[in-house]
């Protein structure tokens, strides 16, 4: 069997990804290009990623056997790789470090990045400080009221936080001005996207930065179980988490990959972020991916509880992997991830991100249709304590 | 000879500049855009660019993003679009049209069925923004086989191989960004343009339109000393948002007519 080795030169994944940018941004990303991969082959900078990630970020991030709420199934052994351990509360930072890092090795003093939920920023704003980059941060002005803690972590950061008023003001507008700026001032800027999305190599670069998590996952499985899971499962919103753990398994067989998509509130009602379960393929952020969008390739607004799951689109890779069938898509709608957050606070004493809610959905969900002699991998990707407002707003409850 | 082709040729022959003004489809809605291509003609434009609304032009700045929201609020739709050139055609056959927009929804029609449809319509040209030539072989294929040109983007950061590579897919004339930004933009530096486009001509047999920064008649006079077209977007997209209803035709017209006046004033030898 051929080994897995997509993108091709051009950054596509079968009929996926690619370059769709204006001619403006070419140079600049045919340079990204060249940067990466020239540093990618350098032993001295991926001792210094190594370096770095072991001793700021706090990797390797632990596996751990969630024996009570496995038990409480009555079904398959649910494991969780705790990327919630690591610095700032998500595997978000596995890429701003990389990329800021490379930031720094071609000499660019200012850093961008478009958020969501605000994890990426916060990551992007920490990695800034760390290395002393001026940053500034796009965030839709809707997951501004949504998110302020985070707001907060990224001023304090000494970030720059920039409102972004423009169409759905939730993270596609972001990213949209995100690109505006980086077109602009492309000289001294680095443009740090937060997923596998956008044009060449981003998807490809956000993913190998990320793959650190299922490299791991590889190792902590054989020496935990003494063997590989049936199933790895994490959520997908732009897909850098699943990305990063699913890249490394994509060889190994027997081992299902499954992505869990926002299902909002159910995806039949339309009201939801589920691009891959209920999209059909276009063109949007310099990529061809599968898309939420009308009939006349407008890009529509997308609804989902978890904040970093809000997008219309998704990388690329995740496209390819759906068509050729090694990964399968599903979609978990607001009331089952809430419910699977707070199983998760009352029987392991963990509070998870709501989008890594939405993977721990999907395990409750096949775990009793399993033997306890089978094993699901979780990506827990980050931790809750920035949805607190939000549950808390759900059950009535103001904090 | 496409009818792009026809107006260049005649415009070396009267050596006269391009001018190529640039209105959204659908802002503030499609009979005013009817009405506004019909003014453009009279004022003197020698290709009328029309953008096809999208909602997320990430290439635009705040004005065309603007006039996007604008236009979908009012239900613009591709389709529609295509009806109002048709429509124009009829009483206008010698304007040529480039649509210019984004990839997906021209995608989401079909390359082939919107390549058959605008021609049908009477569009003359297509620029895709966020459609390279590495990713528009199909589609510029679609678009030759109905005599449409595809028209491409060239920006100060484009290198040489680039360049030949585009001048060898390119139709009509291609459309030279002047800065790195997004449309809007300013700060023009035309001591840069005019240096850039030797460079262009030397793999550029077709006409060079050039865009972005140009926002009055000094400025279009200063391009026009260098290029063969001037090309201005937001600065007449702000025309027509700052108009009371009913008099967005007229602003229009008033904006370019003193634009092609200051166009026509430069010395042919220039």
């Amino acid at each position: 069997m051929q080994m897995y080795d997509l993108p091709d030169e051009r950054g596509h994944f079968g009929p996926y990804g690619g370059v769709f940018v204006a001619e403006t941004l070419m140079h600049a990303l045919d340079e990204l290009n060249e940067h990466y991969l020239r540093h990618r082959s350098d032993p001295e900078f991926m001792a210094e990623l190594a370096w770095e990630l072991r001793h700021y970020v706090g990797r390797p991030s632990p596996i751990y056997h969630a024996r009570r709420w496995s038990e409480h199934f009555g079904g398959a052994q649910v494991y969780l790789k705790r990327e919630d351990l690591n610095h700032t509360g998500a595997h978000k930072i596995n890429n701003t470090m990389g990329q800021a890092l490379l930031a720094r090795r071609v000499g660019k003093p200012r850093v961008i990045a478009e958020t969501g939920a605000g994890q990426h920023g916060v990551a992007t704003a920490t990695v800034a400080a760390r290395y002393g980059l001026k940053c500034t941060v796009y965030m839709g002005s809707e997951d501004v009221k949504r998110q302020s803690p985070n707001v907060y972590r990224m001023k304090l950061l000494g970030a720059e936080v920039v409102p972004v008023e423009s169409g759905s003001k939730t993270l596609k507008d972001a990213l949209n001005e995100a690109m505006r700026d980086w077109v602009t001032n492309v000289a001294d800027t680095f443009y740090i996207i937060g997923s596998v999305a956008g044009p060449h190599p981003y998807p490809m670069m956000v993913r190998d930065f990320n793959a650190v998590v299922g490299r791991e996952c590889i190792e902590q499985m054989q020496e935990l179980a003494g063997r590989q899971p049936d199933a790895c499962i994490a959520c997908v919103g732009g897909g850098s988490n699943a990305m990063g753990m699913f890249h490394p398994y994509i060889d190994v067989p027997g081992v299902r990959l499954v992505g869990v998509e926002a299902g909002g509130d159910g995806v039949a009602t339309g009201r939801h972020a589920a691009p891959l379960s209920a999209g059909r393929p276009g063109v949007l952020h310099g990529t061809r991916t599968y898309l939420m969008q009308d009939e006349d390739g407008q890009i529509l607004d997308t609804h989902s509880v978890s904040a970093g799951l809000d997008y219309p689109g998704v990388g690329p890779e995740h496209s390819w992997l759906k068509d050729s069938g090694r990964a399968e898509y599903v979609a978990i709608d607001d009331a089952d991830a809430l419910r699977a957050f707070h199983d998760l606070c009352h029987l392991e004493g963990i509070i998870p991100a709501l989008e890594s809610a939405h993977a721990l959905a999907q395990a409750a969900r096949m775990a009793p249709t399993m033997r306890p002699d089978q094993i699901l991998l979780v990506n827990l990707s980050g931790r809750g304590d920035k949805d607190l407002n939000t549950v808390a707003r759900l059950a009535g409850i103001t904090i | 000879m496409s009818r792009i082709q026809g107006r260049f040729q005649q415009l070396a022959a009267e050596r006269r500049r391009g001018l190529i003004p640039y209105i959204t489809a659908g802002d503030p809605s499609l009979e005013v855009t009817l009405a506004l291509m019909h003014e453009l003609a009279a004022a003197g434009a020698d290709v009328i660019e029309l953008g096809v609304p999208f909602s997320d032009p990430q290439a635009d700045g705040p004005t065309i993003q603007r006039a996007s929201e604008r236009a979908l609020r009012g239900g613009t739709r591709l389709a529609a679009i295509l009806d109002t050139v048709g429509r124009f055609r009829t009483t206008d056959p010698r304007t040529p049209v480039v649509l210019m927009g984004y990839a997906n929804p021209v995608e989401a029609m079909g390359h082939e069925a919107f390549a058959t449809r605008a021609a049908a319509a009477g569009v003359d040209g297509v620029l895709l923004v966020d459609l390279p030539p590495e990713e528009s072989r199909g589609f510029v294929d679609q678009l030759a086989a109905r005599g449409l040109d595809p028209i491409y983007l060239l920006s100060p950061t484009t290198t040489d191989a680039r360049i030949a590579e585009i001048a060898r897919l390119a139709r009509g004339y291609v459309y030279y960004v002047s800065l790195t930004g997004v449309t809007g933009a300013r700060h023009l530096q035309t001591a840069d343009v005019a240096s850039r486009m030797q460079v262009l001509r030397r793999h550029l047999d077709i006409p060079i339109g050039v865009g972005f920064g140009i926002r009055d008649a000094a400025s279009a006079q200063a391009i026009a000393a260098v290029a063969d077209a001037v090309v201005i977007g937001s600065r007449i997209v702000e025309e027509i948002e700052g108009s009371p209803p009913g008099e967005e035709v007229s602003r229009v017209g008033t904006f370019v007519r003193a634009i092609r006046q200051a166009i026509d004033a430069v010395p042919a030898s220039a």
